[in-house]
């Protein structure tokens, strides 16, 4: 942001965002919903400005994350306060939730393996008014190439103000900052907000920190494992189960809003896809046919819903609206044609057949017309998920082992991410460079969310509380 | 026999156990008959330490098996299952009021959803079988499970030998 209107500490400019949360919050989405961040415009620091280089520095092909930023010294030191003043947030006073917030930054870049962070643990504090007025030598006496320095406030309403700013040391040069308003508990979204600007300014990639994914937790024995829906902040945090395990559930998918969670649950005995509403905790069947139903998908515009539904044992794909009405059906082969993915246009539809003999990966257009398959590596090729910025298309390939692989859409170029025993199930990031799956332990059944860059070298875990299955990541939020 | 010992134990015991609760109307009236009159006691039943007929356990103990097994990534019934599912259809003809739901199970090594298909796939195949034999769709419900209850607990070819599976189970 390159605007200089002067931070003014009220909102009056906001007033329509203000009133849209309120309206949110009125229907019950506070919490589990899309609550906006409201943005902030702060002041300049007293460093040069950079040429605002965001649109110039984008990565372009697929392959590209040994670029130079990866290895970058960025210093996160704690975020100070103008003064301590108590808040609904995690850690109390604005005091320490200033140290929370740059604890959270630096674990975003630390975690996802992103440029070489130092946290506020390992820094020395600054002073409020040093925000805005790096003491560039200092850092640069430390090695450290970017800063990142930020405050929080504490508002007569009880919400926080947090700024961020990024710094070139090197150049003495401010490169982007941004503000945030923010519900006290919704502290955690201003963090992943400021880490979002710092990657998206130094990869000249999209944001995606600041997101949600939708999870199946797992615990007990393999022959009896309880299975439950549950959702978490991208970075594992604000974890919470939906549903208490007494029925199996399975293959959640977050709406392009976040208002709602489709997902497969045996509640009435059969494997059935339920559309359930977060902000009122109901939920209703996607389809009133006889058939067992799978594998729920949304489009991107979030208008309609695909399912598979298996009729005497052959099972087809179905689009619905998603404000109920009749379905529509997009296959008619014998056999099992399952999944679907759109294209981000929402003009093609990626989806698994086994129509040849077995499951192979086909695209159709989102009207089921020009079905034509596109995996021909040898090997079965299945839940193919369309990246978001349109230029890959991840799937579970199945030659002896289950592993994460990548193909371009029209299936040439297939590269594997993952070489384990048994990968299944990617999700894209928002921004399209990383992947999550799950990963089942030989015998023990144990499973477990990872995650992977396109480089495929970048390989992590995610923290979850139980054992899990079935990451389903959501779009950045608004 | 050993799978179908394990099939009624861990994955069914509760449904069986309610299956004998769920009858004692149709236990033997001997009570009243010792009552109202004196004639000797009738010949002693043919089994009585044995399964309630029409039971989970009097099926269980009438069929050749009530699992039958599919080969990797396939649904097809073999000759050795059409046995076991004939068993099966003798029994059901003689208790034409009772139905059964037939589950549908995959091994692990494939992808979840198209698992829980293809369990889908493997029951319905089991009940095209038996009403080819003349039991009545409509007594026959079918539930895939895919992947997600594992009868062999092992990751070898022997325990996905037994998981790819259809299981019948009577119902009432």
């Amino acid at each position: 942001m390159t605007d200089k209107i002067p931070l003014t500490g009220a909102v009056p400019s906001f007033a329509s965002l203000v009133r849209c949360g309120a309206a949110v919050l009125a229907l019950g989405f506070g919490l589990a919903g899309a609550a906006h961040a409201q943005q902030q415009a702060l002041p300049a620091s007293n460093a040069p400005q950079a040429a605002n280089a965001a649109s110039s520095g984008g990565l372009t092909g697929s392959v590209t994350d040994d670029s130079a930023w990866r290895d970058l010294g960025i210093a996160i030191p704690s975020f100070p306060t103008d003064r301590p003043v108590a808040t609904g947030a995690e850690g109390g006073n604005t005091e320490a939730v200033g140290r929370n917030l740059a604890r959270v930054v630096f674990n975003d870049l630390k975690f996802n393996g992103l440029f070489k962070p130092t946290g506020p643990d390992s820094l020395p504090g600054i002073a409020y008014a040093e925000v805005t007025a790096p003491a560039f030598s200092g850092w640069r006496a430390r090695s450290a190439e970017m800063l990142v320095q930020g405050f929080v406030k504490g508002g007569a309403d009880g919400r926080l103000t947090v700024g961020c700013y990024l710094y070139d040391v090197a150049l003495g040069q401010e490169l982007a900052r941004e503000g945030y308003v923010v519900k006290p508990e919704d502290w955690r979204r201003a963090a992943h907000k400021c880490a979002d600007m710092v990657y998206s300014r130094l990869s000249g990639e999209s944001p995606f920190f600041d997101s949600k994914i939708a999870y199946i937790a797992e615990t007990g024995p393999k022959d009896h494992r309880r299975k439950q829906l549950a959702i978490m902040d991208s970075d594992g945090a604000n974890h919470r189960f939906i549903t208490n395990g007494q029925a199996t559930a399975l293959t959640p998918r977050y709406s392009p809003d976040y208002s709602k969670i489709l997902y497969l649950s045996y509640l009435d005995g059969r494997p059935r896809i339920y559309v359930y509403d977060i902000g009122s905790g109901s939920q209703r069947l996607v389809t009133e046919g006889k058939g067992p139903t799978f594998a729920p998908r949304w489009s991107p515009d979030g208008k309609s819903i695909l399912y598979s539904m298996a009729i005497a044992g052959n099972t087809d794909i179905y689009r619905v609206p998603a404000s109920g009405g009749p379905s529509e059906r997009l296959t008619n082969t014998p056999g099992i044609n399952i999944g679907g993915s759109f294209s981000p246009d929402g003009r093609k539809i990626v989806f698994e057949s086994d129509r040849s003999g077995s499951q192979q990966v086909y695209v159709m257009n989102s009207d089921g017309s020009g079905q034509h398959r596109i995996s021909f590596f040898g090997g079965r090729a299945a839940t193919p998920e369309w990246s978001p910025r349109g230029d890959q298309i991840a799937f579970t390939h199945i030659a002896g082992n289950l592993r994460v692989a990548v193909m371009d859409p029209d299936g040439n170029n297939l590269r594997y991410l993952t070489d384990s025993w048994q990968d299944e199930a990617p999700t894209w990031a928002p921004n399209g460079r990383i992947i999550q799956f799950f990963r089942t332990e030989k015998n023990t059944g144990h499973t477990s969310i990872w995650q992977v860059d396109l480089t495929g070298r970048n390989e992590r875990r995610l923290k979850t509380p139980v054992d899990a299955s079935d990451p389903a990541w959501g779009p950045v939020l608004p | 026999m050993t799978p179908k010992i394990l099939t009624a134990s861990v994955v069914l015991a509760s449904l069986a156990l309610a299956g004998c609760a769920g009858k004692p109307k149709e236990l033997p009236p001997q009570p009243e008959a010792a009552t109202t009159t004196r004639t000797p006691p009738p010949p002693p039943t043919p089994a009585p330490a044995g399964p309630v007929p029409g039971s989970q356990a009097d099926f269980l103990a009438s069929v050749i098996s009530d699992t039958i097994h599919f080969e990797l990534d396939k649904y097809n019934v073999d000759t050795e299952s059409q046995g076991i599912l004939q068993s099966q259809a003798q029994w059901l003809a003689k208790y034409p009021g009772k139905k059964i739901t037939i589950e549908g199970h995959c091994d692990e090594r494939g992808t979840r959803e198209y698992n829980l298909a293809l369990g889908e796939r493997r029951a319905n195949a089991a009940k095209t079988y038996l009403v080819g034999l003349g039991v009545d769709a409509s007594r026959i419900n079918t539930v895939s499970y895919g992947k997600e209850r594992p009868i062999a607990l092992g990751s070898d070819e022997a325990s996905w030998a037994k998981n790819r599976r259809a299981v019948t189970i009577t119902v009432e």
